[in-house]
């Protein structure tokens, strides 16, 4: 039988010994802070409504012509037939063979100068200045019929692209968490 | 009392069509004596063997397996014209109890494995936060760590399932992207408590240190519930190929969120759809709407032993043995049938059962020599069952590529060779 002293203790200990999510051990506190050239340097990340895009240009002719040297050996010609993931045409994801083109299922324009510029070309990734993503991303939306031969891209016409299976998505979490 | 090597006739009784016995058949001492020729059998050579006549070979400092075990390998698919990007499986057909080995844990690299000096990487947390941190790996190391075994799995996982034909090949380079460790690191709670999240960051843009600066969106919620920053794997520092020198370990989520050599992460409103989490590891179904963060892997489970490959030596008692796990929580039940599906029995589960983790079964077997399908299926303790192909298929279609969790069926020949079917 307990006495309420014991009892006390008794709560007091199982305090300590409740769901470790909840009470994650108090860290020591060892992260230096970061500065914001730090993050700056770092941060690449580019969001659907655009943020985090940064300046620059490029155009669908400039961008064909980095194209050419630098990823059609991967890529094929025209984004179609080389030993890389097809990037053009492809068939739309209601279509008995779906593909995962850009035009036909990449849901923002956004993301094509986000992972190209992170990580393309596949044998010198970051290579490429920020313009030349911009062009390199107008090429790829050209051969997909989303930007005219004559276009210029920038972070402004980039974001308002709307592709075509923007809305080809379903949420599974958190409806199903 | 019978003698303890005389099996009790009762206890042969088969518990469903096909010869499969009492899950319990093995824990009884009067099973070893029925066991034991089917080990021993091929004793023969010099007596005794040369191994026994001369000192054998000195110290080493980082064990090797047996070279007679040179078969026990990781199986490589990777591009040609881009070595550092592809895949390789771990052989779950040659291993056993539930613990993969480093050296063979499942890799999906990108851009190739990164050498990285540790004393140059840092981990920078900032975004919507209070204090962006940047902390260094031996900082991560003084904090107070925590292990935990699970599973880490591939969202390709098993995805020749979807294929019209079944593959021929062995079970671990069809589910082998998907292996068990010991995770050791810090609650990336821990971190994420001192950077100090705002209220409105519902996600965490994760970024590796990889050529591919493989970034993906995880779910503020998950990060802050049971994810590490882990720093070791199965005791040791991780391997450069599991993401030295830190990687998240997201406990039942699709490996990509996993991400391997962490260097950074942005605490976000919304997830910056990323290549990762759109083109990829979405899965289109029969309407044209793809499933998109579809992060938890479904319960699922396989036999190992015996599989395509193997071959039994002819009738006679068998071990039946397998994997099953679920991302939901623990395994609560593995049923095996060697009628197709038409009858189960219940297998043994080998303590201890964790939830997000494999969990390994076992089941004594008879084997008459008559051509049969094994299957088994695996249940969780949400209740969920594993569905039959012909369910799965129905309900995804076949071109969704991720998340292929159905009942998998071993053709038994008269031959002892095995071949997977679709039944």
């Amino acid at each position: 039988m307990s006495t309420p002293k014991r009892l006390a203790a008794a709560l007091v200990s199982a305090s300590l010994w409740v769901d470790p999510a909840q009470a994650a051990p108090e860290g020591p506190e060892l992260g230096r802070p970061a500065t914001p050239q730090e993050i700056a340097a770092q941060d690449i990340n580019v969001f659907p409504d655009g943020s985090g895009l940064p300046p620059g240009q490029g155009t669908v002719a400039a961008g064909k012509a980095l194209y050419a040297s630098r990823c059609a050996g991967c890529h094929g010609p025209q984004g179609v037939g080389g030993s890389a993931e097809e990037l053009a045409g492809g068939s739309p994801p209601n279509s008995p063979h779906p593909d995962r083109t850009l035009g036909a299922y990449w849901p923002y324009a956004t993301t094509v100068f986000d992972y190209v510029r992170r990580a393309m070309p596949i044998d010198a990734p970051r290579s490429l200045d920020d313009n030349q993503v911009y062009a390199v991303t107008a090429y790829l939306l050209h051969l997909n019929g989303l930007l005219g031969a004559q276009a210029t891209l920038d972070a402004k016409t980039l974001a308002a692209i709307k592709m075509p299976n923007r809305d080809g998505f379903q949420r599974v979490w958190p409806e199903h968490p | 009392m019978p003698h303890p090597h005389t099996p009790d006739p009762d206890a042969w009784a088969p518990v469903a069509a096909g010869g499969l016995l009492d899950r319990r058949l093995f824990l009884r001492q009067s099973l070893g004596a029925g066991l034991a020729w089917a080990g021993f059998e091929a004793m023969a050579g010099e007596e005794p063997p040369p191994w026994m006549r001369t000192p054998g070979a000195p110290f080493s400092n980082y064990g090797q397996p047996s070279p007679s075990e040179q078969a026990t390998i990781r199986w490589i698919s990777a591009n040609p014209g881009a070595p550092g990007n592809g895949i390789s499986w771990t052989p779950l057909h040659r291993l056993e109890g539930m613990v993969t080995p480093n050296g063979l844990h499942f890799e999906r690299h990108h851009n190739g494995v990164p050498r990285i000096d540790p004393d140059q990487h840092r981990l920078l947390i900032h975004g919507l936060v209070k204090n962006p941190l940047s902390f260094g790996v031996d900082d991560l190391l003084r904090y107070p760590l925590v292990s935990r075994l699970c599973f880490v799995e591939c969202g390709g996982n098993s995805n020749a399932g979807w294929h019209a034909e079944p593959i021929q090949t062995p079970v671990g380079y069809f589910h082998g992207l998907a292996s068990c460790s010991e995770w050791t690191g810090v609650p990336l709670a821990t971190l994420l408590d001192e950077a100090g999240l705002l209220p409105e960051a519902r996600w965490l843009i994760a970024e590796g240190a990889d050529a591919a600066a493989l970034d993906i969106s995880l779910p503020v919620e998950k990060a802050l519930d049971d994810a590490l920053v882990a720093l070791y794997q199965n005791g040791e520092r991780l391997r450069p190929e599991n993401g030295y020198p830190i990687r998240i370990i997201l406990p039942g989520w699709e490996a990509v969120l996993n991400v391997k050599w962490l260097r950074r992460l942005q605490a976000a409103k919304e997830p910056a759809m990323a290549r990762n989490e759109t083109a990829q590891y979405t899965e289109p179904q029969p309407s044209g709407i793809a499933r998109q963060f579809s992060f938890v892997m479904e319960a699922k489970s396989f036999i190992t032993h015996p599989s395509p490959g193997h071959r039994l030596r002819g009738p006679g008692l068998y071990q039946i043995s397998g994997l099953a796990w679920s991302g939901r929580g623990k395994i609560k039940r593995v049923e095996v049938s060697a009628d197709g599906g038409k009858s189960w029995a219940e297998a043994a589960l080998q303590e201890p059962v964790l939830p997000q983790c494999f969990t390994r079964f076992r089941l004594p077997w008879r084997w008459s020599g008559q051509p049969l399908v094994l299957k088994s299926r695996a249940v969780d303790e949400t209740g969920y069952v594993q569905p039959e192909r012909a369910v799965l298929v129905d309900e995804r279609g076949r071109n969704g590529y991720f998340h292929y969790n159905a009942i998998v069926a071993w053709a038994v020949a008269a031959d002892g060779s095995l071949s997977h079917v679709y039944a």
